[in-house]
């Protein structure tokens, strides 16, 4: 008896050092290019500890039952009669609540670091109608930078994206934003549904026809990441893609004025 | 309670066809609209698989280069909705339950056999008008969930004869769940109490339970469509002021549910295969009734899961985190059951004990990915992309599938009266097995990297990836041949079964194999212990 629970408790810790020396070794995940994105893949790590945990416990429980308790040629008659047994029954009704709910209570806190629980303002010089509803998105604000954040215009249609810097009078279908500043996006559709995914970023958001969405992020890292339409919208789907340039502040504003076209006087 | 049956006569044997004959008309037996069912779903699965094929092909190499790319939309419309609605709903529920409920209440046939043949029948020119769309002017393209406004711009006939298929086959699939209340409820034979009914009844009746609730919404929710496209209404269009989120509720307050409609019978069907073959009880029986009752409550307040990208307010994404979570406690005590079952039995290593365990694993895999999904950030960034759609084939393919294929293993020697071969068995399982695995389990990581779903083209650096899972696809569609050599050569020249080969204790195999059209020949056994293993009454045999 005290082998066999030498045995299991030798087995559990090889289960646990396997699952956590693939979570902490083995990368499954895009480059990370914004505040959001570490934040995602602590989540992920977590997860996908206990995810391993759990499958790999559960696959060994199986494969080793077929083994140890196959039917030998020369056996007849049956197993042993055990109808149930409601300790166990307890044990692994209570231990999956508490880790759901953990599970809960972690994430809550994770959308919550990312903005997802914030009132979504959208300071926006050009949305004065205040009946407009809005819908959610990410909220994502970094303190010290409430202040300075780049406003854009998102509208997405089959199948490309326009994005309108309002500040400079004009439409891009390239997106261009400052590294390390807050960028709040207003998005709308003309047609069907599409959404705006950056995977470098850990964010997505549907473009809703009549109902616009807002989308708010920090990217934190240089680079060119693409933009990826992720809701079926028609024949050229999979085509649906655009750039996203997250360039140094100088290199920005480069791009801006050359850009920047005169106000229109009404 | 339970209303008395007389052994009278549901058929009227003389106006039936005999011989195989009997399974092309308007049958009223219940064994015979089983093997319909099965039979019926089993040539849309070859059509279903067929098509994904298709689009496996398309997707070993990065450019939309083997159809046009329309036809790659209608393509994995159709692939969608022909696996759901024709091919494992009718199956786990009409096929094996109604097979299967009659036996295992002690009746002599199901509650309405002629609303039962009615729900038959109606799939089968369903599937094949859905099917004929494709020659008309195209099939439906805006994917299985037909989100509007893409549904309303598309192709008109398609999608009309799309919303026409699906709202006849949600018509039979109500049809059938009424039947299975009814017949469970009603017709137990005098003496056999609720809770020694064998699980696959308790499981049947969750799973009727949630068509009975949720598909009128489908079925209401495709008609407000269908006005929307045909008679220029505004419910979902929002250039006449409608709102599209509003269909994704509505769908999915059924197509949620629908979820566990395919696998909740499963369920069932693993619990009645496992204690046989591993000769031991089924471990936890009262906390198995419950959990499956859980899972039906859980399984309809958890449709906003696949909305968290849409337009959603932040309490109701953090409500459907939560509820979609504590889905996985009542589904995980199933999963320890299971193994606590086969835990200290004497497990005959067969084919259907091998499918079996290889979805208790395709299963658990696809449930961890289900919780994670679960939480709203961590959806943000997958959702719409391949990993939701690995996660959902490991649930429905690896999950149910499995099972399906366990199902016909077990109780082909009932039916058929032959034993299927063995080696062939085995031989099926190992493919199906490697070719599934390795089909699904890369796509996990297409989508945490950046491939969204429903494309027909993507960067080529996800090129090397999408062949390993082309060639899963391969090992897939080639697992069905040993199966079918095998039924072919079984029905012909197959070992005699006899009535009970595997020494089961369920009320099926207490008749002959294949059993006579009253099916008993007395009266109907009364069994207080379908799982009885390891006691008096198996230890004589």
């Amino acid at each position: 008896m005290l082998n066999k629970n030498i045995y299991l408790i030798v087995i559990i810790s090889l289960v646990f050092a396997i699952s956590f020396w693939i979570g902490f070794n083995v990368n499954l995940l895009p480059a990370e290019a914004s505040i959001n994105a570490p934040i995602y893949d602590e989540l992920f790590k977590i997860l996908f500890i206990i995810g391993l945990i759990i499958f790999i416990g559960m696959t060994i429980a199986v494969v080793y039952s077929l083994f140890k308790f196959r039917k030998r040629n020369d056996q007849i008659g049956d197993g042993i009669a055990l109808e149930g047994n409601l300790s166990l029954e307890i044990v692994w009704t209570i231990i999956p609540s508490i880790i759901v709910l953990l599970i809960g209570l972690y994430s809550y806190n994770i959308y919550d670091r990312m903005g997802g629980m914030k009132e979504l303002n959208h300071n926006h010089e050009m949305m004065s109608s205040n009946s407009e509803k809005i819908w959610a998105g990410i909220s994502q604000t970094s303190d010290n930078q409430v202040s300075n954040n780049l406003s854009i215009e998102v509208s997405a249609m089959q199948f490309a994206f326009l994005f309108n810097y309002p500040k400079g009078n004009f439409i891009s279908g390239e997106l261009h934003v400052p590294v390390d500043q807050k960028v709040s996006m207003k998005m709308e559709s003309k047609d069907v549904i599409h959404a705006f995914w950056v995977p470098e970023f850990r964010i997505k958001q549907d473009i809703i026809p009549g109902q616009p969405t807002i989308l708010n992020f920090t990217p934190t890292k240089v680079g060119k990441y693409p933009i990826i339409c992720a809701e079926l919208c028609g024949p050229y789907h999979g085509g649906m893609r655009a750039s996203i340039i997250v360039e140094e502040e100088s290199d920005y504003n480069e791009w801006f004025n050359k850009n920047k076209k005169t106000e229109v006087n009404l | 309670m339970t209303i008395s049956i007389d052994p009278q006569k549901t058929n009227n044997e003389s106006l039936q066809p005999k011989g195989w004959l009997r399974y092309f008309s308007f049958s009223l037996d219940h064994k015979v609209i089983g093997i319909q069912y099965l039979v019926c779903g089993f040539l849309f699965y070859l059509i279903g698989g067929t098509l994904a094929s298709a689009i496996r092909i398309e997707l070993a190499s990065p450019m939309s280069d083997f159809m046009p790319r329309d036809v790659y939309n209608q393509v994995l419309t159709l692939h969608g909705t022909i696996m759901i609605f024709l091919w494992i709903v009718p199956v786990v529920n009409g096929a094996f339950g109604n097979y299967l409920i009659p036996f295992y209440v002690g009746a002599r046939d199901m509650a309405f056999p002629r609303l039962n043949a009615v729900a038959f029948w109606l799939i089968p020119p369903s599937g094949l008008m859905l099917v004929a769309s494709y020659f008309v002017d195209g099939a439906a393209q805006a994917g299985w969930t037909a989100y509007p406004p893409l549904s309303i711009t598309t192709p008109q006939s398609g999608q009309i004869i799309w919303i026409l298929s699906v709202l006849l086959l949600g018509g039979s699939s109500i049809f059938g769940g009424i039947n299975f209340i009814a017949t469970i409820i009603k017709l137990r034979r005098p003496g056999l109490k609720l809770m020694q009914l064998p699980m696959y009844c308790w499981a049947m009746l969750g799973t009727s339970l949630l068509v009975v609730l949720s598909t009128p919404v489908l079925a209401g929710t495709l008609i407000l469509l269908s006005f929307d496209i045909i008679a220029k209404t505004g419910f979902f269009n929002p250039v006449l002021g409608g709102n599209v989120v509003v269909y994704q509720h509505l769908f999915w307050f059924y197509s949620h549910p629908a979820v566990y409609i395919m696998v909740l019978p499963a369920f069932g069907l693993v619990s009645e295969i496992l204690p046989v073959h591993a000769r031991k009880p089924l471990f936890g029986y009262t906390t198995m009734v419950f959990s499956i009752m859980g899972i039906v409550v859980l399984g309809l307040v958890v449709w906003a899961h696949h909305m968290f990208t849409s337009g959603t307010p932040p309490w109701m994404r953090l409500f459907f985190t939560i509820a979609t979570a504590f889905i996985a406690v009542p589904t995980g005590i199933k999963f320890f059951n299971w193994v606590a079952t086969l835990w200290g039995g004497k497990i005959s290593i067969n084919s259907a004990m091998l499918f079996s365990c290889g979805f208790i694993i395709n299963f658990v895999f696809g449930g961890i990915t289900g919780v994670a999904l679960a939480q709203v950030p961590f959806d943000i960034h997958v959702h719409d992309t391949y990993f939701v759609v690995a996660h959902f084939h490991y649930i429905v393919y690896g999950g149910t599938v499995f099972i399906i294929f366990s199902s016909i293993y077990h109780w082909f020697p009932k039916v058929a009266g032959k034993m299927l071969n063995e080696k062939l068995g085995i031989l099926h399982f190992i493919i199906t097995f490697i070719g599934f695995n390795l089909c699904f389990a890369p796509q996990h990581w297409l989508g945490l990297n950046g491939m969204p779903r429903r494309v027909a083209e993507y960067d080529p650096q996800f090129q090397f990836v999408n062949q390993i899972s082309s060639l899963g696809a391969l090992l897939m569609a080639m697992s069905t041949i040993p199966f079918l050599i095998n039924v072919f050569l079984s029905v012909r020249n197959g070992k005699d079964a006899g009535d009970n080969p595997w020494n089961a204790l369920t009320p099926e195999w207490l008749t002959s194999s294949p059993p006579p059209v009253e099916n008993w020949e007395g009266e109907a056994p009364l069994v207080e212990e379908p799982y009885g293993y390891g006691k008096e009454f198996s230890e004589q045999k």
